[in-house]
């Protein structure tokens, strides 16, 4: 399926999950298609990069599950600072791992886990609905219960995929994609290539077959479908757009950049790229 | 014959806060040593190449690394996490602000509801700190980062950690020195002077009561040995000093 067709099964007052980390290997193809879209009135799940900042800019978020928002080699996503600043939407601050705890709890039907995380910490202020839970054993230690972070849909991206949704990841790092589309009830998994299933191992070891098929919904094949975050080995991050975007006020970039389809956005990079040499 | 050297010119203010960095390392054993910032990294892996050999370093991705950079293991974010609760680890963090007991925020100034500058967000400094020990690196020690009381807790000081029984803050490392919570109250305390700095300095960019001992030691000097590899080997191009100038 393309973008388009995979965000026209979303719709507004969902749930969402976004693989990646930060500004690396982020379904960002999938989130210009949600952009294009209507929907809106979200509830984003997401180690936050520029995706969460891209629909916190044009106002698609009414609540956010994070435990930060950064571009890396940027620390401060500048859309989501300006969208916080403003009080733009509702956020449910915690920890990395209680986020991961969180997914866990999810893909396994739990309605918690117990994390040694946030207590002691303002993450218990500010959301005064986390309980916490007694170990009933004899350390009886006291944790944190992780809510599962149960979601509508999840969107991710990685380097291969067939096109029954078995998804492949080449790059160091699996993030925790295979936990979205898990955690889930329906998952779009965009890829750099799609191959033929027995491509898939011809060259790389069957664990880096992360993404199962009865975990996806639909699969979109978009080359630098990351794009301008990294989706290693296929490619870098790019850094100079990433600047431009992190320095050019929204509106400008978006009119840009985001008002054709995705073959005018990578139209768009690649005129400005030629334009910098 | 014999070859003679110029001598070393002597350590600049950001070696010092190298060699600091790098003490909080000593004798970790086989552990994880994650530094953030600069300062801290070059300090990690100067401890690595001399003092703690075992230390484990990762690449600031998810393999983890010798010195020259062979890959010697994998570390996705999901195991680094496990390796966090395993207390394997003495992560060294920044803070935006820091307090009296060691609290540390890197999540935003001002109210949280709606804040006046958004930063980072907690990341994952409550599980840092309920689970590995935990030291700061300030690059820039000012009354805007050792404040009364941080604005968010993310990382957890010594009068919120009752219960938590792996919670330790080694040290707090700034441009003007080191910092511990050897006191009866897990106050913050004054612990050595980085040379060129007095109590006074400190005292002055601090924005609370700081324990000062009548002997205040310095930071201890560095051997040639470490200045070699610092200047040739670890920071040739001497990135340091932009973190922190003489």
């Amino acid at each position: 399926m393309t973008a388009d067709q995979a965000v026209s099964h979303l719709e507004s007052g969902m749930t969402l999950g976004i693989g990646g980390w930060g500004s690396r290997r982020k379904p960002m193809a999938l989130v210009r298609a949600l952009l294009r879209s209507d929907v809106t009135d979200l509830t984003v799940v997401s180690y936050g990069g520029p995706d969460v900042g891209m629909l916190a800019a044009a106002g698609r978020i009414r609540k956010l599950v994070a435990a930060f928002v950064t571009l890396d080699s940027i620390p401060l996503e500048p859309n989501y600072r300006a969208a916080r600043e403003r009080g733009a939407f509702e956020l449910m601050e915690i920890d990395e791992a209680m986020f991961m705890w969180g997914l866990h709890a999810a893909a396994n039907r739990l309605p918690f886990l117990p994390v040694r995380a946030g207590l002691g910490s303002d993450v218990m202020r500010v959301n005064p609905g986390l309980r916490t839970v007694a170990s009933p054993y004899d350390d009886g230690e006291t944790f944190v219960a992780m809510p599962a972070l149960r979601m509508d849909a999840a969107l991710v991206h990685v380097s291969r995929a067939d096109r029954l949704g078995n998804g492949q990841y080449l790059g160091p790092d699996p993030y925790f994609d295979d936990l979205f589309c898990e955690a889930a009830d329906t998952a779009y998994l965009s890829c750099e290539r799609i191959v033929d299933t027995a491509e898939l191992t011809k060259e790389a070891a069957p664990q880096t077959l992360l993404v199962k098929r009865h975990t996806v919904t639909g699969v979109v094949e978009v080359p630098s479908g990351a794009h301008f975050t990294s989706s290693a080995p296929d490619s870098a991050r790019d850094e100079a757009f990433q600047k431009l975007y992190a320095t050019t006020p929204w509106p400008e970039f978006a009119a840009r950049f985001l008002d054709g389809d995705e073959q005018a956005y990578q139209s768009a990079v690649q005129a400005w790229h030629e334009e910098q040499r | 014959m014999t070859v003679t050297r110029d001598p070393l010119a002597p350590p600049t203010r950001a070696e010092y806060c190298v060699i600091a960095c790098a003490e909080a390392w000593r004798e970790g054993g086989e552990i994880l040593a994650s530094p953030m910032g600069l300062i801290p990294s070059v300090g990690a892996r100067l401890a690595r190449l001399t003092f703690s050999p075992d230390l484990l370093l990762t690449d600031g991705e998810a393999t983890i690394v010798r010195p020259d950079g062979t890959p010697e293991g994998w570390l996705p974010y999901r195991q680094h996490l496990t390796l966090v609760a395993s207390g394997r680890r003495h992560v060294m963090m920044g803070a935006s602000q820091i307090d009296r007991f060691g609290n540390q925020n890197i999540s935003c100034i001002g109210d949280w509801e709606r804040p006046k500058r958004q930063l980072l967000g907690v990341r994952g400094a409550p599980i840092n700190t309920l689970n590995n020990p935990t030291s700061y690196w300030v690059p820039r020690h000012s009354r805007r980062v050792f404040v009364e009381k941080v604005d968010m807790i993310c990382g957890v000081g010594y009068d919120h950690a009752d219960g938590a029984r792996h919670h330790r803050i080694p040290c707090v490392v700034s441009d003007l020195g080191v910092f511990d919570f050897a006191t009866p109250d897990h106050s913050m305390r004054l612990a050595a002077l980085h040379p060129g700095v007095t109590v006074e300095q400190v005292r002055e960019a601090t924005g609370f009561e700081l324990t000062v001992p009548d002997e205040v030691p310095p930071t201890r000097e560095p051997t040639a040995e470490e200045l070699r590899l610092i200047r040739e080997v670890i920071d040739p191009a001497g990135s340091r000093g932009r973190e922190v100038s003489s």
